[in-house]
Protein backbone atom coordinates (compact mmCIF):
# COMPACT_ATOMS: atom_id res chain seq x y z
CA UNK A 1 0.00 0.00 0.00
CA UNK A 2 2.59 2.25 0.71
CA UNK A 3 4.56 1.87 -2.42
CA UNK A 4 1.22 2.92 -4.74
CA UNK A 5 0.44 5.84 -2.19
CA UNK A 6 3.87 6.83 -3.04
CA UNK A 7 2.84 6.75 -6.67
CA UNK A 8 -0.43 8.76 -6.07
CA UNK A 9 1.72 11.27 -4.33
CA UNK A 10 4.00 11.35 -7.40
CA UNK A 11 1.07 11.97 -9.85
CA UNK A 12 0.16 14.67 -7.55
CA UNK A 13 3.14 16.74 -5.71
CA UNK A 14 2.37 18.21 -3.05
CA UNK A 15 -0.93 16.09 -1.77
CA UNK A 16 -1.09 13.84 1.28
CA UNK A 17 -3.68 10.86 -0.08
CA UNK A 18 -5.09 8.38 2.22
CA UNK A 19 -6.13 5.20 1.72
CA UNK A 20 -9.71 6.08 1.81
CA UNK A 21 -9.61 9.45 -0.08
CA UNK A 22 -11.85 9.61 -2.82
CA UNK A 23 -9.92 9.86 -5.97
CA UNK A 24 -12.68 10.11 -8.49
CA UNK A 25 -15.57 12.19 -6.75
CA UNK A 26 -12.52 14.62 -6.03
CA UNK A 27 -11.50 14.67 -9.69
CA UNK A 28 -8.05 13.72 -8.55
CA UNK A 29 -8.44 11.47 -11.31
CA UNK A 30 -8.77 12.56 -14.21
CA UNK A 31 -7.91 9.97 -17.71
CA UNK A 32 -4.06 11.19 -18.24
CA UNK A 33 -4.09 10.16 -14.38
CA UNK A 34 -5.19 7.04 -14.81
CA UNK A 35 -3.19 6.01 -17.90
CA UNK A 36 -0.03 7.25 -16.09
CA UNK A 37 -1.04 5.33 -13.10
CA UNK A 38 -1.56 1.95 -14.55
CA UNK A 39 1.77 2.49 -16.57
CA UNK A 40 3.10 2.86 -12.74
CA UNK A 41 1.57 -0.24 -11.04
CA UNK A 42 2.47 -2.57 -13.97
CA UNK A 43 5.93 -1.96 -13.35
CA UNK A 44 5.88 -1.47 -9.87
CA UNK A 45 3.60 -4.52 -8.59
CA UNK A 46 4.46 -6.72 -11.56
CA UNK A 47 0.92 -7.13 -12.63
CA UNK A 48 -1.17 -6.39 -16.01
CA UNK A 49 -4.30 -4.06 -15.57
CA UNK A 50 -6.11 -4.70 -18.83
CA UNK A 51 -8.69 -2.04 -19.76
CA UNK A 52 -11.73 -3.17 -19.05
CA UNK A 53 -10.58 -3.27 -15.41
CA UNK A 54 -10.46 0.74 -15.62
CA UNK A 55 -13.81 1.42 -13.69
CA UNK A 56 -14.81 4.01 -11.40
CA UNK A 57 -15.01 0.86 -8.64
CA UNK A 58 -11.14 -0.02 -9.19
CA UNK A 59 -10.27 3.43 -9.04
CA UNK A 60 -11.97 5.06 -6.41
CA UNK A 61 -9.66 5.04 -3.66
CA UNK A 62 -6.26 3.92 -3.36
CA UNK A 63 -7.80 0.94 -1.07
CA UNK A 64 -9.77 -0.20 -4.51
CA UNK A 65 -6.87 0.36 -6.41
CA UNK A 66 -5.12 -1.85 -3.73
CA UNK A 67 -7.54 -4.91 -4.08
CA UNK A 68 -7.27 -4.39 -7.63
CA UNK A 69 -3.87 -5.37 -7.65
CA UNK A 70 -4.29 -8.15 -5.14
CA UNK A 71 -7.35 -9.79 -7.28
CA UNK A 72 -4.97 -9.33 -10.82
CA UNK A 73 -1.91 -10.93 -8.54
CA UNK A 74 -3.94 -14.02 -7.52
CA UNK A 75 -5.72 -14.92 -10.99
CA UNK B 1 -40.31 2.35 -43.93
CA UNK B 2 -39.24 5.47 -42.52
CA UNK B 3 -39.77 6.80 -38.98
CA UNK B 4 -42.28 9.90 -39.67
CA UNK B 5 -44.32 7.89 -41.41
CA UNK B 6 -47.90 6.80 -41.59
CA UNK B 7 -46.33 3.12 -42.86
CA UNK B 8 -44.25 2.91 -39.62
CA UNK B 9 -47.07 4.54 -37.31
CA UNK B 10 -49.29 1.63 -38.61
CA UNK B 11 -46.00 -0.36 -38.36
CA UNK B 12 -45.54 0.16 -34.69
CA UNK B 13 -48.66 0.18 -33.58
CA UNK B 14 -48.89 -3.39 -35.05
CA UNK B 15 -46.21 -4.31 -33.06
CA UNK B 16 -46.66 -3.17 -29.51
CA UNK B 17 -50.00 -4.81 -29.99
CA UNK B 18 -48.66 -8.09 -31.54
CA UNK B 19 -46.05 -8.22 -28.25
CA UNK B 20 -48.89 -8.34 -26.13
CA UNK B 21 -50.99 -11.15 -27.49
CA UNK B 22 -48.22 -13.57 -27.63
CA UNK B 23 -47.20 -15.66 -24.95
CA UNK B 24 -44.97 -14.50 -22.75
CA UNK B 25 -41.72 -16.69 -23.53
CA UNK B 26 -42.51 -15.92 -27.13
CA UNK B 27 -42.76 -11.94 -27.06
CA UNK B 28 -39.14 -12.38 -28.62
CA UNK B 29 -40.33 -13.50 -31.76
CA UNK B 30 -42.55 -10.88 -32.32
CA UNK B 31 -39.81 -8.39 -32.02
CA UNK B 32 -37.46 -10.21 -34.12
CA UNK B 33 -40.21 -10.62 -37.08
CA UNK B 34 -41.03 -7.10 -36.89
CA UNK B 35 -37.25 -5.92 -37.30
CA UNK B 36 -37.05 -7.95 -40.03
CA UNK B 37 -40.23 -6.44 -41.22
CA UNK B 38 -38.79 -3.43 -40.76
CA UNK B 39 -35.75 -3.76 -42.41
CA UNK B 40 -37.37 -5.21 -45.50
CA UNK B 41 -39.44 -2.06 -46.44
CA UNK B 42 -36.39 -0.44 -44.94
CA UNK B 43 -34.59 -1.73 -48.17
CA UNK B 44 -34.80 -5.36 -48.55
CA UNK B 45 -30.78 -5.00 -50.48
CA UNK B 46 -29.82 -4.11 -46.90
CA UNK B 47 -30.81 -7.64 -45.48
CA UNK B 48 -27.57 -9.58 -46.85
CA UNK B 49 -25.45 -7.20 -44.70
CA UNK B 50 -27.20 -7.15 -41.60
CA UNK B 51 -27.63 -10.87 -41.67
CA UNK B 52 -23.51 -11.20 -42.47
CA UNK B 53 -22.94 -9.69 -39.73
CA UNK B 54 -25.59 -11.26 -37.12
CA UNK B 55 -23.67 -14.41 -38.24
CA UNK B 56 -20.07 -12.95 -37.99
CA UNK B 57 -21.10 -11.88 -34.26
CA UNK B 58 -22.69 -14.86 -33.62
CA UNK B 59 -20.25 -17.50 -34.63
CA UNK B 60 -17.20 -15.22 -32.90
CA UNK B 61 -18.88 -14.84 -30.11
CA UNK B 62 -19.86 -18.77 -29.88
CA UNK B 63 -15.96 -19.83 -30.52
CA UNK B 64 -14.58 -17.25 -27.73
CA UNK B 65 -16.96 -18.58 -25.27
CA UNK B 66 -15.52 -22.27 -26.44
CA UNK B 67 -12.47 -21.15 -25.55
CA UNK B 68 -13.50 -19.74 -21.78
CA UNK B 69 -15.23 -22.82 -21.37
CA UNK B 70 -12.29 -24.87 -22.24
CA UNK B 71 -10.28 -22.66 -19.99
CA UNK B 72 -12.30 -23.01 -17.23
CA UNK B 73 -12.17 -26.78 -17.18
CA UNK B 74 -8.63 -27.11 -17.31
CA UNK B 75 -7.88 -24.84 -14.83
CA UNK B 76 -10.67 -26.49 -12.36
CA UNK B 77 -9.65 -29.93 -13.59
CA UNK B 78 -5.62 -29.29 -12.45
CA UNK B 79 -6.28 -26.91 -9.46
CA UNK B 80 -4.46 -28.77 -6.96
CA UNK B 81 -1.68 -29.79 -9.45
CA UNK B 82 -0.73 -25.94 -11.23
CA UNK B 83 1.29 -23.55 -9.53
CA UNK B 84 0.16 -19.22 -9.65
CA UNK B 85 2.92 -19.27 -12.72
CA UNK B 86 1.10 -21.56 -14.60
CA UNK B 87 -2.10 -20.86 -13.76
CA UNK B 88 -1.39 -17.58 -15.64
CA UNK B 89 0.37 -18.74 -18.26
CA UNK B 90 -3.05 -21.13 -19.02
CA UNK B 91 -5.00 -17.65 -18.78
CA UNK B 92 -2.61 -15.98 -20.52
CA UNK B 93 -2.35 -18.36 -23.43
CA UNK B 94 -6.59 -18.60 -23.89
CA UNK B 95 -6.53 -15.18 -23.68
CA UNK B 96 -4.37 -14.59 -26.54
CA UNK B 97 -6.10 -17.15 -28.45
CA UNK B 98 -9.53 -15.45 -27.59
CA UNK B 99 -7.79 -12.23 -28.94
CA UNK B 100 -7.35 -13.16 -32.13
CA UNK B 101 -10.47 -15.12 -32.44
CA UNK B 102 -11.95 -11.34 -31.50
CA UNK B 103 -9.33 -9.65 -34.27
CA UNK B 104 -10.41 -11.88 -37.29
CA UNK B 105 -14.28 -11.26 -35.97
CA UNK B 106 -13.76 -7.10 -36.05
CA UNK B 107 -11.84 -7.77 -39.64
CA UNK B 108 -14.92 -9.24 -40.74
CA UNK B 109 -17.71 -7.11 -39.31
CA UNK B 110 -15.54 -3.43 -39.59
CA UNK B 111 -14.42 -4.50 -43.06
CA UNK B 112 -17.93 -5.16 -44.20
CA UNK B 113 -18.05 -0.97 -42.71
CA UNK B 114 -15.13 0.01 -44.04
CA UNK B 115 -15.83 -1.08 -47.86
CA UNK B 116 -19.39 0.17 -48.05
CA UNK B 117 -18.76 3.56 -46.37
CA UNK B 118 -15.17 4.22 -46.67
CA UNK B 119 -14.25 2.86 -50.05
CA UNK B 120 -15.37 5.85 -52.29
CA UNK B 121 -13.85 8.31 -50.01
CA UNK B 122 -10.37 6.70 -50.33
CA UNK B 123 -10.25 6.59 -53.96
CA UNK B 124 -11.52 9.90 -54.34
CA UNK B 125 -8.42 10.54 -52.15
CA UNK B 126 -6.44 9.21 -55.08
CA UNK B 127 -8.47 10.24 -58.32
CA UNK B 128 -11.14 12.57 -59.14
CA UNK B 129 -13.55 10.55 -61.68
CA UNK B 130 -14.29 6.74 -61.75
CA UNK B 131 -15.55 7.30 -57.44
CA UNK B 132 -17.48 3.75 -56.80
CA UNK B 133 -20.88 4.98 -55.34
CA UNK B 134 -21.80 1.34 -52.83
CA UNK B 135 -24.54 1.11 -51.36
CA UNK B 136 -25.02 2.00 -47.42
CA UNK B 137 -27.33 -0.01 -45.29
CA UNK B 138 -29.75 1.43 -42.99
CA UNK B 139 -27.94 1.44 -39.59
CA UNK B 140 -25.06 -0.06 -40.81
CA UNK B 141 -22.51 2.04 -38.57
CA UNK B 142 -25.00 1.62 -35.25
CA UNK B 143 -25.78 -1.95 -35.60
CA UNK B 144 -21.43 -3.06 -36.37
CA UNK B 145 -20.65 -0.95 -33.56
CA UNK B 146 -23.35 -2.61 -31.09
CA UNK B 147 -22.11 -6.19 -32.25
CA UNK B 148 -18.29 -5.73 -32.00
CA UNK B 149 -18.73 -3.94 -28.66
CA UNK B 150 -20.69 -7.68 -27.72
CA UNK B 151 -17.87 -9.20 -29.23
CA UNK B 152 -15.17 -7.66 -27.27
CA UNK B 153 -17.32 -8.25 -24.13
CA UNK B 154 -17.03 -11.78 -24.69
CA UNK B 155 -13.69 -11.75 -25.37
CA UNK B 156 -12.76 -10.08 -21.73
CA UNK B 157 -15.14 -12.29 -20.23
CA UNK B 158 -17.63 -9.86 -19.27
CA UNK B 159 -20.66 -11.34 -20.33
CA UNK B 160 -21.44 -15.01 -22.09
CA UNK B 161 -21.81 -15.71 -25.58
CA UNK B 162 -25.60 -15.99 -26.25
CA UNK B 163 -26.18 -19.66 -27.34
CA UNK B 164 -29.61 -18.68 -29.66
CA UNK B 165 -28.66 -17.75 -33.41
CA UNK B 166 -31.99 -16.00 -33.29
CA UNK B 167 -31.76 -14.15 -30.05
CA UNK B 168 -27.80 -12.97 -31.15
CA UNK B 169 -29.92 -11.92 -34.43
CA UNK B 170 -32.37 -10.05 -31.81
CA UNK B 171 -29.79 -7.96 -30.20
CA UNK B 172 -28.09 -6.50 -33.89
CA UNK B 173 -31.19 -5.40 -35.40
CA UNK B 174 -33.85 -4.24 -32.78
CA UNK B 175 -36.15 -1.90 -34.79
CA UNK B 176 -36.47 1.17 -32.57
CA UNK B 177 -32.64 1.55 -32.61
CA UNK B 178 -31.84 0.32 -36.07
CA UNK B 179 -31.76 4.19 -37.47
CA UNK B 180 -29.82 5.90 -35.12
CA UNK B 181 -29.04 4.18 -32.25
CA UNK B 182 -28.44 4.27 -29.19
CA UNK B 183 -25.79 1.90 -29.51
CA UNK B 184 -26.45 -0.47 -26.67
CA UNK B 185 -24.47 -2.88 -24.82
CA UNK B 186 -25.35 -7.00 -24.78
CA UNK B 187 -25.26 -7.09 -20.88
CA UNK B 188 -27.71 -3.92 -20.65
CA UNK B 189 -30.16 -4.57 -23.82
CA UNK B 190 -30.39 -8.38 -24.23
CA UNK B 191 -31.85 -10.06 -20.93
CA UNK B 192 -34.59 -7.06 -21.66
CA UNK B 193 -35.15 -7.78 -25.14
CA UNK B 194 -35.83 -11.99 -24.55
CA UNK B 195 -37.80 -11.41 -21.21
CA UNK B 196 -41.61 -11.60 -22.16
CA UNK B 197 -42.50 -8.32 -19.97
CA UNK B 198 -46.21 -7.84 -19.16
CA UNK B 199 -48.37 -5.07 -20.06
CA UNK B 200 -48.85 -1.96 -17.99
CA UNK B 201 -50.73 0.66 -19.05
CA UNK B 202 -47.79 2.85 -17.30
CA UNK B 203 -45.33 1.89 -19.63
CA UNK B 204 -47.57 2.25 -22.48
CA UNK B 205 -48.87 6.08 -21.86
CA UNK B 206 -45.27 7.36 -21.20
CA UNK B 207 -44.21 5.91 -24.39
CA UNK B 208 -46.34 7.25 -25.91
CA UNK B 209 -45.66 10.88 -24.96
CA UNK B 210 -41.71 9.93 -25.67
CA UNK B 211 -42.38 9.27 -29.04
CA UNK B 212 -45.11 12.02 -29.76
CA UNK B 213 -42.72 14.76 -28.18
CA UNK B 214 -39.90 13.27 -30.06
CA UNK B 215 -42.10 13.89 -33.48
CA UNK B 216 -42.63 17.00 -32.55
CA UNK B 217 -39.10 17.76 -31.84
CA UNK B 218 -38.45 16.20 -35.11
CA UNK B 219 -41.16 17.49 -37.45
CA UNK B 220 -42.17 20.90 -36.03
CA UNK B 221 -38.88 22.24 -34.51
CA UNK B 222 -35.70 20.83 -36.60
CA UNK B 223 -37.37 20.52 -39.96
CA UNK B 224 -38.54 23.69 -40.03
CA UNK B 225 -35.52 25.06 -39.00
CA UNK B 226 -33.83 22.95 -41.60
CA UNK B 227 -35.68 24.74 -44.49
CA UNK B 228 -33.45 27.66 -43.59
CA UNK B 229 -30.29 25.80 -42.82
CA UNK B 230 -30.63 24.36 -47.08
CA UNK B 231 -30.97 27.98 -47.90
CA UNK B 232 -27.91 28.90 -46.01
CA UNK B 233 -26.22 26.12 -47.17
CA UNK B 234 -27.15 26.31 -51.15
CA UNK B 235 -26.34 29.90 -50.65
CA UNK B 236 -22.95 30.09 -48.96
CA UNK B 237 -21.34 32.02 -51.14
CA UNK B 238 -23.58 34.91 -50.91
CA UNK B 239 -24.84 34.37 -47.31
CA UNK B 240 -21.42 35.01 -45.44
CA UNK B 241 -20.62 36.83 -42.31
CA UNK B 242 -23.63 37.02 -39.89
CA UNK B 243 -25.36 34.75 -41.95
CA UNK B 244 -22.94 32.23 -40.69
CA UNK B 245 -23.96 32.75 -37.04
CA UNK B 246 -27.13 32.15 -38.42
CA UNK B 247 -26.78 28.80 -39.86
CA UNK B 248 -24.89 27.89 -36.16
CA UNK B 249 -27.47 28.69 -34.08
CA UNK B 250 -30.14 26.74 -36.71
CA UNK B 251 -28.34 24.18 -37.05
CA UNK B 252 -27.97 23.60 -33.15
CA UNK B 253 -31.87 23.81 -33.59
CA UNK B 254 -32.10 20.90 -36.06
CA UNK B 255 -29.43 18.89 -35.17
CA UNK B 256 -31.01 18.61 -31.31
CA UNK B 257 -34.46 18.76 -32.69
CA UNK B 258 -33.51 15.80 -35.38
CA UNK B 259 -31.18 13.46 -33.12
CA UNK B 260 -33.11 13.80 -29.88
CA UNK B 261 -36.17 13.66 -31.32
CA UNK B 262 -35.32 10.89 -33.25
CA UNK B 263 -34.38 8.81 -29.78
CA UNK B 264 -37.29 9.62 -28.26
CA UNK B 265 -38.96 7.94 -31.22
CA UNK B 266 -37.17 5.13 -30.80
CA UNK B 267 -36.86 4.76 -26.66
CA UNK B 268 -40.70 5.84 -26.20
CA UNK B 269 -41.33 2.55 -28.97
CA UNK B 270 -39.01 0.39 -26.67
CA UNK B 271 -41.05 1.66 -23.63
CA UNK B 272 -43.73 0.60 -24.57
CA UNK B 273 -42.72 -2.78 -24.81
CA UNK B 274 -41.59 -2.59 -21.66
CA UNK B 275 -38.24 -2.01 -22.49
CA UNK B 276 -35.63 0.46 -21.76
CA UNK B 277 -32.39 1.11 -23.12
CA UNK B 278 -29.77 2.94 -22.60
CA UNK B 279 -29.77 6.63 -22.47
CA UNK B 280 -27.91 9.01 -24.97
CA UNK B 281 -28.43 12.51 -23.92
CA UNK B 282 -28.60 14.51 -20.63
CA UNK B 283 -29.51 18.43 -21.58
CA UNK B 284 -26.61 18.93 -23.37
CA UNK B 285 -26.75 22.36 -24.03
CA UNK B 286 -26.72 23.05 -20.90
CA UNK B 287 -22.98 21.89 -20.76
CA UNK B 288 -20.50 24.18 -19.05
CA UNK B 289 -16.95 22.83 -20.85
CA UNK B 290 -16.15 20.75 -24.42
CA UNK B 291 -15.67 17.67 -21.62
CA UNK B 292 -19.08 18.28 -20.26
CA UNK B 293 -21.22 18.61 -23.63
CA UNK B 294 -19.50 14.89 -24.63
CA UNK B 295 -20.56 13.07 -21.35
CA UNK B 296 -23.85 14.61 -22.07
CA UNK B 297 -24.43 14.52 -25.87
CA UNK B 298 -24.45 10.96 -27.75
CA UNK B 299 -23.45 9.43 -24.31
CA UNK B 300 -23.75 5.69 -26.11
CA UNK B 301 -21.32 6.79 -29.06
CA UNK B 302 -19.31 8.18 -26.80
CA UNK B 303 -18.61 5.46 -24.04
CA UNK B 304 -18.08 3.07 -26.73
CA UNK B 305 -15.34 4.98 -27.60
CA UNK B 306 -13.89 5.74 -24.42
CA UNK B 307 -14.09 1.94 -23.19
CA UNK B 308 -13.74 0.27 -26.41
CA UNK B 309 -10.70 2.29 -28.55
CA UNK B 310 -9.01 5.52 -25.55
CA UNK B 311 -8.82 2.76 -22.53
CA UNK B 312 -7.52 -0.15 -24.40
CA UNK B 313 -4.78 1.68 -27.02
CA UNK B 314 -4.27 4.10 -23.67
CA UNK B 315 -3.37 1.15 -21.62
CA UNK B 316 -1.77 -0.77 -24.26
CA UNK B 317 1.81 -2.51 -23.61
CA UNK B 318 3.13 -0.23 -26.88
CA UNK B 319 1.74 2.83 -25.57
CA UNK B 320 2.76 1.96 -21.84
CA UNK B 321 6.38 1.23 -23.26
CA UNK B 322 6.29 4.98 -24.89
CA UNK B 323 4.91 5.84 -21.96
CA UNK B 324 8.24 5.04 -19.98
CA UNK B 325 10.48 6.00 -22.83
CA UNK B 326 8.97 9.73 -23.06
CA UNK B 327 9.03 10.20 -19.50
CA UNK B 328 12.77 9.26 -19.50
CA UNK B 329 13.70 11.38 -22.21
CA UNK B 330 11.64 13.94 -22.38
CA UNK B 331 10.54 14.63 -18.75
CA UNK B 332 7.43 13.67 -16.18
CA UNK B 333 5.33 16.21 -17.96
CA UNK B 334 5.77 16.22 -21.34
CA UNK B 335 6.16 12.28 -21.05
CA UNK B 336 3.21 11.23 -19.25
CA UNK B 337 1.03 13.20 -21.70
CA UNK B 338 2.22 11.61 -25.34
CA UNK B 339 0.71 8.34 -24.99
CA UNK B 340 -2.52 9.85 -23.34
CA UNK B 341 -2.96 11.95 -25.99
CA UNK B 342 -1.89 10.03 -28.80
CA UNK B 343 -4.52 8.23 -27.94
CA UNK B 344 -7.05 10.83 -27.07
CA UNK B 345 -6.49 12.04 -30.76
CA UNK B 346 -6.72 8.60 -32.56
CA UNK B 347 -9.60 8.16 -30.79
CA UNK B 348 -11.14 11.54 -32.30
CA UNK B 349 -10.22 10.62 -35.56
CA UNK B 350 -12.35 7.61 -35.66
CA UNK B 351 -14.89 9.38 -33.94
CA UNK B 352 -14.73 11.88 -36.85
CA UNK B 353 -14.59 9.47 -39.45
CA UNK B 354 -17.40 7.23 -37.92
CA UNK B 355 -20.11 9.82 -38.50
CA UNK B 356 -19.26 9.82 -42.16
CA UNK B 357 -16.76 9.80 -44.73
CA UNK B 358 -15.11 12.82 -45.67
CA UNK B 359 -12.16 15.36 -44.89
CA UNK B 360 -15.82 17.70 -43.03
CA UNK B 361 -15.71 14.73 -40.50
CA UNK B 362 -12.05 14.16 -39.36
CA UNK B 363 -11.77 17.54 -39.39
CA UNK B 364 -14.85 17.98 -37.24
CA UNK B 365 -13.67 14.89 -34.75
CA UNK B 366 -9.60 16.62 -34.77
CA UNK B 367 -11.15 19.96 -33.74
CA UNK B 368 -13.02 18.56 -30.57
CA UNK B 369 -9.97 16.52 -29.55
CA UNK B 370 -8.22 19.98 -29.81
CA UNK B 371 -10.19 21.94 -28.03
CA UNK B 372 -10.28 19.26 -25.40
CA UNK B 373 -6.94 18.55 -24.88
CA UNK B 374 -6.41 22.18 -24.34
CA UNK B 375 -8.89 22.40 -21.77
CA UNK B 376 -6.99 20.09 -19.98
CA UNK B 377 -3.79 21.98 -20.54
CA UNK B 378 -5.75 25.06 -19.49
CA UNK B 379 -6.72 23.37 -16.01
CA UNK B 380 -4.15 24.78 -13.75
CA UNK B 381 -5.31 28.34 -15.18
CA UNK B 382 -8.34 27.54 -14.65
CA UNK B 383 -8.04 26.28 -10.94
CA UNK B 384 -5.81 29.26 -10.11
CA UNK B 385 -9.11 31.32 -11.40
CA UNK B 386 -11.23 30.00 -9.40
CA UNK B 387 -8.84 30.50 -6.31
CA UNK B 388 -9.05 34.06 -7.28
CA UNK B 389 -12.76 34.48 -7.97
CA UNK B 390 -14.81 31.66 -6.13
CA UNK B 391 -17.84 34.17 -6.02
CA UNK B 392 -17.72 34.76 -9.67
CA UNK B 393 -17.12 31.20 -10.63
CA UNK B 394 -20.23 29.65 -8.38
CA UNK B 395 -22.66 32.83 -9.73
CA UNK B 396 -25.40 31.84 -12.43
CA UNK B 397 -24.01 34.73 -14.78
CA UNK B 398 -20.97 32.61 -15.16
CA UNK B 399 -22.44 29.33 -15.58
CA UNK B 400 -24.39 30.64 -18.12
CA UNK B 401 -21.19 32.32 -19.64
CA UNK B 402 -19.61 28.80 -19.74
CA UNK B 403 -22.60 27.38 -21.05
CA UNK B 404 -23.37 29.94 -23.98
CA UNK B 405 -19.34 29.74 -25.11
CA UNK B 406 -19.49 25.73 -25.06
CA UNK B 407 -22.92 25.52 -27.60
CA UNK B 408 -21.54 27.90 -29.53
CA UNK B 409 -17.90 26.45 -29.98
CA UNK B 410 -19.67 23.06 -30.40
CA UNK B 411 -22.10 25.02 -33.14
CA UNK B 412 -19.25 26.59 -34.78
CA UNK B 413 -17.24 23.36 -35.24
CA UNK B 414 -20.29 21.48 -36.56
CA UNK B 415 -21.05 23.88 -39.40
CA UNK B 416 -18.27 21.59 -40.77
CA UNK B 417 -21.17 19.12 -41.06
CA UNK B 418 -22.97 21.55 -43.09
CA UNK B 419 -20.61 23.09 -45.56
CA UNK B 420 -19.32 19.84 -46.19
CA UNK B 421 -15.82 21.55 -47.40
CA UNK B 422 -13.10 22.53 -45.16
CA UNK B 423 -11.53 25.21 -46.74
CA UNK B 424 -14.83 26.99 -47.88
CA UNK B 425 -16.11 26.42 -44.28
CA UNK B 426 -12.86 28.11 -42.38
CA UNK B 427 -13.00 30.96 -45.00
CA UNK B 428 -16.61 31.52 -43.69
CA UNK B 429 -16.08 31.56 -40.32
CA UNK B 430 -13.62 33.95 -41.22
CA UNK B 431 -16.39 36.50 -42.65
CA UNK B 432 -17.77 36.32 -39.60
CA UNK B 433 -15.60 38.80 -38.03
CA UNK B 434 -14.61 40.06 -41.79
CA UNK B 435 -18.40 40.85 -43.00
CA UNK B 436 -21.08 43.00 -40.78
CA UNK B 437 -24.36 42.51 -42.61
CA UNK B 438 -26.48 42.12 -39.54
CA UNK B 439 -27.91 45.66 -40.82
CA UNK B 440 -29.49 43.60 -43.88
CA UNK B 441 -30.50 40.45 -42.34
CA UNK B 442 -32.29 42.12 -39.86
CA UNK B 443 -34.13 44.33 -42.37
CA UNK B 444 -35.25 41.32 -43.79
CA UNK B 445 -32.64 39.37 -44.65
CA UNK B 446 -33.55 36.45 -42.32
CA UNK B 447 -37.31 36.32 -43.80
CA UNK B 448 -35.41 35.15 -47.12
CA UNK B 449 -34.39 31.76 -46.21
CA UNK B 450 -37.25 29.83 -46.70
CA UNK B 451 -39.18 30.65 -43.54
CA UNK B 452 -41.59 33.69 -42.97
CA UNK B 453 -42.52 35.04 -39.59
CA UNK B 454 -45.05 32.67 -38.81
CA UNK B 455 -42.75 29.90 -38.85
CA UNK B 456 -40.38 31.66 -36.83
CA UNK B 457 -42.76 32.17 -34.50
CA UNK B 458 -43.51 28.30 -34.66
CA UNK B 459 -39.74 27.74 -33.84
CA UNK B 460 -39.24 30.12 -31.18
CA UNK B 461 -42.28 28.08 -29.29
CA UNK B 462 -40.83 24.51 -30.57
CA UNK B 463 -37.85 26.20 -28.51
CA UNK B 464 -39.35 27.16 -25.35
CA UNK B 465 -41.24 24.27 -25.42
CA UNK B 466 -38.13 22.18 -25.10
CA UNK B 467 -36.06 24.41 -23.26
CA UNK B 468 -39.03 24.59 -20.53
CA UNK B 469 -39.86 20.59 -20.54
CA UNK B 470 -36.03 20.11 -20.75
CA UNK B 471 -35.78 22.72 -16.94
CA UNK B 472 -38.75 20.71 -15.59
CA UNK B 473 -36.90 17.45 -16.25
CA UNK B 474 -34.12 18.20 -13.57
CA UNK B 475 -36.41 16.84 -10.75
CA UNK B 476 -35.72 13.28 -9.71
CA UNK B 477 -38.94 11.79 -11.21
CA UNK B 478 -38.29 12.93 -14.92
CA UNK B 479 -41.47 14.79 -16.05
CA UNK B 480 -42.95 12.37 -18.66
CA UNK B 481 -42.91 9.95 -15.42
CA UNK B 482 -44.98 12.36 -13.39
CA UNK B 483 -47.28 12.87 -16.79
CA UNK B 484 -47.22 9.49 -17.30
CA UNK B 485 -48.98 8.52 -13.97
CA UNK B 486 -52.28 10.75 -14.82
CA UNK B 487 -53.80 9.12 -17.85
CA UNK B 488 -56.79 12.25 -18.76
CA UNK B 489 -53.47 14.63 -18.56
CA UNK B 490 -51.47 12.13 -21.05
CA UNK B 491 -54.69 12.07 -22.99
CA UNK B 492 -54.84 15.22 -23.33
CA UNK B 493 -51.34 15.63 -24.26
CA UNK B 494 -50.89 13.20 -26.88
CA UNK B 495 -53.70 14.89 -28.58
CA UNK B 496 -52.29 18.57 -28.09
CA UNK B 497 -49.05 17.00 -29.81
CA UNK B 498 -50.92 14.94 -32.94
CA UNK B 499 -52.63 18.57 -33.39
CA UNK B 500 -49.60 20.67 -33.21
CA UNK B 501 -47.41 18.16 -35.37
CA UNK B 502 -50.26 18.56 -37.97
CA UNK B 503 -50.92 22.72 -37.56
CA UNK B 504 -47.05 23.51 -37.45
CA UNK B 505 -44.93 20.42 -38.41
CA UNK B 506 -43.27 20.33 -42.09
CA UNK B 507 -44.66 17.44 -44.18
CA UNK B 508 -46.48 16.46 -47.19
CA UNK B 509 -45.54 17.07 -50.71
CA UNK B 510 -42.87 19.16 -51.26
CA UNK B 511 -40.86 18.34 -48.39
CA UNK B 512 -38.48 15.32 -47.59
CA UNK B 513 -39.30 15.54 -43.53
CA UNK B 514 -38.75 11.23 -43.54
CA UNK B 515 -34.75 11.55 -43.19
CA UNK B 516 -32.93 11.61 -39.78
CA UNK B 517 -29.28 13.51 -40.09
CA UNK B 518 -27.68 10.78 -38.58
CA UNK B 519 -29.80 7.55 -40.19
CA UNK B 520 -26.82 8.39 -42.71
CA UNK B 521 -23.81 7.70 -40.36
Amino acid sequence: MEQLLEILENLHPGMNIGENDDLIGSGLLDSLDIVTLITEINSTFDVNIPAEEILPENFCSAKAIYALIQRLDEV
Amino acid sequence: MRFTSLAFLAFAALTVLLYYLFPKAKRWWVLLVADYVFYFFAGKEFLPFILFTTLVTYSFARWMQALTDRESRYLEEHRDSLSKEERKAVRSKYKTHRRWVLVSGAILGFGMLAILKYTGFIVSIFRSSGIPNLILPLGISFYTFQSMGYLIDVSRGKVAAERNFFKTALFVSFFPQLVQGPISRFADLEPQLIEGHPFDSFNLRAGLLRAAYGYFKKMVVADTAMIAVQTLAARSDELTGGYVVLLILLYSVVIYGDFTGGIDIALGIAEMLGIHPAENFNRPFSSRSVKEYWNRWHITMGSWFTDYVFYPLSVSIPMQKLSKWSRAHLGQALGKRIPVYLATIFTWFLTGLWHGAGWNFIVWGLLNCLLLLVSQELKPLWSLWQTKFPKLCASTPWHLWQATRTFLLMGLIRSLDVYRNVPKTFRLWGTIFSTFNWGEIFSGGWLRLGLGIADYAVLAGGILIIFLVSQLGKAETPLRERTAKKPVLTVFLLGAFVCVILIFGTYGIGYNAGDFIYRTF
